[in-house]
């Protein structure tokens, strides 16, 4: 009944398998390489799990060079290749498939070195995203981008996504902030890109690494950029009756020469699912709510934010509530980052992740929920207001196929409408198998031609992650 | 040698194709302002972005604005302007370093990847550049990016091409994001303080909570008599006056720094930005080391130990500007096996046709980074034919 396909899996490494597994058991050691029916199924999804394939095996190395000899081998004996860091894609970017071995980095997870003074840390690729921050919080340090599932993703998997995350609005995506990368190719080669200076000779190879899907080679270790927080923070919340009171107002506050940290809307059905789980204080009877977030000294913030509130009156804003104390703030960000699982808590949902322009957010939400009632589904939607980031989320019953069907035909007729109105299908979340057959609605083939022969440069047959990011026709080498 | 101005991409892309089935190279220039940047260009045909000119969508409240690659960045700085908005990343102007008239197109800053001071603090052209529209070597339109700032569709085609000096492919339009231009600005500067010491306290300052955007240091005898070490804030009035007051007391141990206003700011950081305080003598050749902060005064006094050299650091020490006599392969040699301790890099900004065409201008690479490069040049352009050997020899 799914609607993405999977290739079918390649009946010569099937019947191979013993033989392969034998290969790996010879470059690790028993507990790195998993074999058996049970534990290779923790791995047969990822945060899509609409979608699962147990791969051949799994293998975890402990370092740079056992991921070069797994590759060298998998690589000679034609055998495809799925890196998985974590597993919470949300595009499916780490699904397996039947005829290919998962190369996870989870044992790759130590932070190697932290430099203050030059504020870069390095770090295995295994890392978690909120670990790198919980190891210098203490010195006053962070490390920017942060993904909603940023205690359990790993930097590897941030690389291969070039995730985001609430405060992407003033610090930038993870491309913004790799400074440096080690990185194995299919045929085992071992690269280091960059390092801990600004910027690294020759062609941008970390700007096409970066996003890369999985698809270049694994990532092992990375050089990241580490910021100072500022003195300090504070979130608020600004509850309209309309929707596009809001978006004019996050339009109003950009205009007026002001980027907050953060920006986050949420409608009323997201309000009301986040409230009843996180209890965070959230207004109830407003149909959108932006929390915004600004930052520097106490008196700092209050001037920022009464040019805020100045703004947010003059486009109706209806309740403004301000975070009394850390405890608060922390509340009003555990209600927006838990979002995602606080839906889940209601209902099966799948999330999108399009882009559109800022202008055209309150057409875009309103076709959004046309699209969706259409389908007889309900959506929340929460969402980076300050870059235009959707998310969507369609509720439906992961137990019934009719509606799984209906729920991915109106995420993909909402990806079709933020391409149509000059945004994208995908912001933050990859592209991975969920998306990869709508690559044509944002590009003609003659764009994907040439990503793909930039693709083959690193992996000329196609062994890695093979299943992702280009529609399964009209591939080249 | 024919000198071909196309008015569309379309025409970009029928020179090209055309020029494939002549195997003849093209050599594409914006403005021409920094034609004195990477290898020497190979004889052959021109292909001019002058007619390909204009802002295509500028919005504001987005903070995105999109141009067609000749657009004069003047035009450019003009629009944003008026809505008080800039290119975050400060691109510099060649002009000074080269002796160059004319004007940088928006193209040329887009190929070149040029960042100027504030790239410490928010970021390099690259990381502001979220769109680009280009022909191939094969003569096919492409787009990569778009006018929406997160956009993760797809390979990332957009940063490659920055900085890529046109060796991938000829831009037609470039979308960059923007920001706000600071309210207000001030200069904090300490005197007298030795490399070591000024990159300690640049270091120190950008670790503060005060988000310094702008750490440089000039030693004595470059653009001054007295070594200044300068810190800039940028903010709303209150928050920089307040900002400086802390940023005095936390760096107390560096001294009692002076404090230049918002015009007296522009104007420091604008000559900072365009290395004017090295552009004279003209018959230095300059470099370009990029490393460590913390590494660089003690890579920068192993340089001069070797040769005769007068320098300045920006990005809290992360860049040297360092100027050598053009003489022999204007201390190459000595520049790079003082950087090889480092990850770090050095590149030949400055210098004559024959030295850029005998000295590595590029840092060279390792084989197997060296074999992507080919292998990446050779996706977007079999034949070689856009701006042949500009970065490094047969690429």
């Amino acid at each position: 009944m799914t609607h993405i396909a999977f290739p079918p899996p390649d009946p010569a490494i099937l019947a191979r398998r013993e033989e392969i597994i034998a290969g790996l058991a010879a470059l690790l050691p028993p507990e790195c390489v998993i074999t058996s029916d049970n534990e290779r199924r923790a791995y047969e999804t990822d945060a899509l799990t609409a979608y699962r394939r147990v791969p051949l095996a799994v293998v975890l190395p402990r370092s740079t060079e056992e991921v070069s000899a797994v590759l060298r081998y998998l690589n000679g004996a034609g055998v495809k290749v799925v890196p998985r860091g974590a597993g919470t894609s949300l595009s499916g970017g780490a699904i397996p498939q039947e005829d290919a071995v998962v190369v996870g980095v989870s044992k790759l997870n130590r932070i190697l070195d932290v430099d203050y003074a030059n504020r870069v840390a390095r770090v295995q690729a295994g890392v978690t995203n909120l670990g790198i921050t919980d190891a210098i919080m203490a010195d006053g340090f962070f490390y920017a981008p942060d993904p909603s599932s940023q205690l359990a993703c790993t930097i590897a998997g941030n690389i291969g996504m070039n995730s985001g995350g609430a405060h992407c609005l003033k610090h930038g995506v993870t491309t913004n902030h790799i400074l440096g990368v080690r990185m194995v190719l299919i045929d085992g080669t071992i690269l280091d890109i960059g390092g801990a200076q600004l910027d690294a000779p020759g062609l941008d190879l970390l700007g096409l690494i970066v996003g890369h899907e999985g698809q270049l080679g694994v990532v092992t270790e990375a050089t990241v950029r580490i910021l100072r927080a500022t003195e300090g923070a504070r979130p608020v919340l600004f509850g309209f009756d309309h929707i596009e009171d809001a978006g004019a107002c996050v339009a109003d506050v950009i205009g007026n020469g002001i980027v907050p940290v953060a920006m986050e809307f949420m409608d009323k059905l997201a309000i009301e699912i986040t409230e009843a789980f996180a209890h965070a204080g959230y207004p109830l009877d407003v149909e959108a709510m932006l929390i915004i977030e600004v930052e520097g000294s106490d008196t700092e913030i209050d001037a920022q934010l009464a040019r805020i509130v100045e703004i947010a009156k003059r486009h109706n804003v209806r309740t403004i509530r301000e975070s009394q104390s850390a405890m608060e703030a922390a509340l009003i960000w555990k209600g927006r980052k838990s979002a995602f699982g606080a839906t889940g808590r209601v209902a099966d949902y799948i999330c999108m992740d399009g882009t559109a322009p800022l202008g055209r957010l309150a057409y875009v939400l309103k076709r959004t929920d046309e699209i969706v009632k259409g389908y007889g589904l309900r959506v929340a939607n929460v969402f980076h207001a300050g870059d235009g980031n959707m998310h969507p989320l369609i509720m439906y019953n992961v137990n019934d196929p009719a509606e799984q069907d209906k729920a991915e035909r109106a995420g993909n007729d909402i990806l079709k409408l933020c391409v149509e109105v000059g945004g994208c299908l995908t912001g933050e979340h990859g592209v991975g198998i969920e998306k990869r057959d709508l690559m044509l609605f944002q590009f003609d083939q003659t764009d994907l031609d040439q990503q793909m022969r930039a693709r083959a440069v690193f992996d000329p047959k196609w062994l890695l992650n093979p299943s992702k990011v280009f529609p399964l026709d009209g591939r080249i080498a | 040698m024919s000198v071909f101005t196309p008015a569309t991409e379309a025409d970009v892309a029928d020179i090209v194709r055309d020029a494939r089935t002549r195997k003849a190279p093209l050599n594409i220039v914006g403005g021409g302002t920094r034609a004195g940047l990477g290898r020497p260009a190979a004889s052959g045909d021109t292909l001019s972005t002058a007619a390909l000119s204009g802002i295509t969508l500028y919005e504001p409240a987005e903070m995105v604005i999109s141009a067609k690659a000749g657009t004069p960045l003047r035009e450019i700085e003009a629009a944003l302007d008026e809505k008080a908005q800039i290119l975050p990343f400060e691109s510099m102007d060649f002009r000074a370093l080269y002796g160059t008239t004319g004007e940088p197109t928006i193209g040329g800053v887009a190929a070149s990847g040029a960042s100027g001071p504030r790239r410490v603090q928010s970021g390099a052209a690259r990381d502001q550049l979220i769109g680009v529209r280009f022909v191939n070597g094969r003569g096919e339109m492409v787009k990569s990016g778009g006018r929406v700032v997160k956009n993760v569709t797809g390979l990332d085609l957009v940063k490659i091409n920055g900085g890529a000096l046109g060796t991938l492919g000829v831009l037609t339009e470039v979308t960059f994001k923007l920001t706000p231009a600071p309210r207000d600005s001030a200069t904090l500067v300490f005197e007298g303080l030795d490399d070591p010491r000024a990159v300690a306290c640049l270091c120190a300052a950008m670790g503060s909570p005060f988000e310094v955007g702008g750490a440089a240091h000039l030693p004595a005898g470059v653009g001054g008599d007295v070594a200044r070490t300068v810190l800039r804030i940028e903010h709303f009035p209150e928050s920089v006056a307040y900002r400086c007051d802390k940023l005095d007391a936390a760096l107390a141990d560096f001294g009692v720094p002076a404090r230049l206003d918002h015009a007296a700011t522009r104007a420091i950081w604008r000559d900072i930005r365009d290395v004017v305080p090295l552009a004279e003598p003209r018959d230095r050749a300059i470099w370009k080391i990029s490393v460590a902060p913390t590494l660089a005064p003690g890579v920068v006094a192993s340089i001069a130990r070797g040769i005769n050299a007068r320098w300045f650091y920006d990005w809290s020490g992360g860049l040297v500007w360092l100027a050598t006599p053009a003489e022999g392969d204007c201390g190459a040699a000595i520049i790079r096996a003082a950087v090889a301790t480092t990850t770090g890099h050095a590149t030949l900004i400055r210098a004559p046709d024959e030295a850029r065409a005998a000295v590595d201008v590029f840092q060279p690479l390792p084989e197997a980074l060296m074999k992507l490069t080919r292998g990446l040049k050779a996706s977007f352009d079999p034949d070689g034919l856009l701006n042949a050997g500009r970065m490094y020899a047969g690429v």
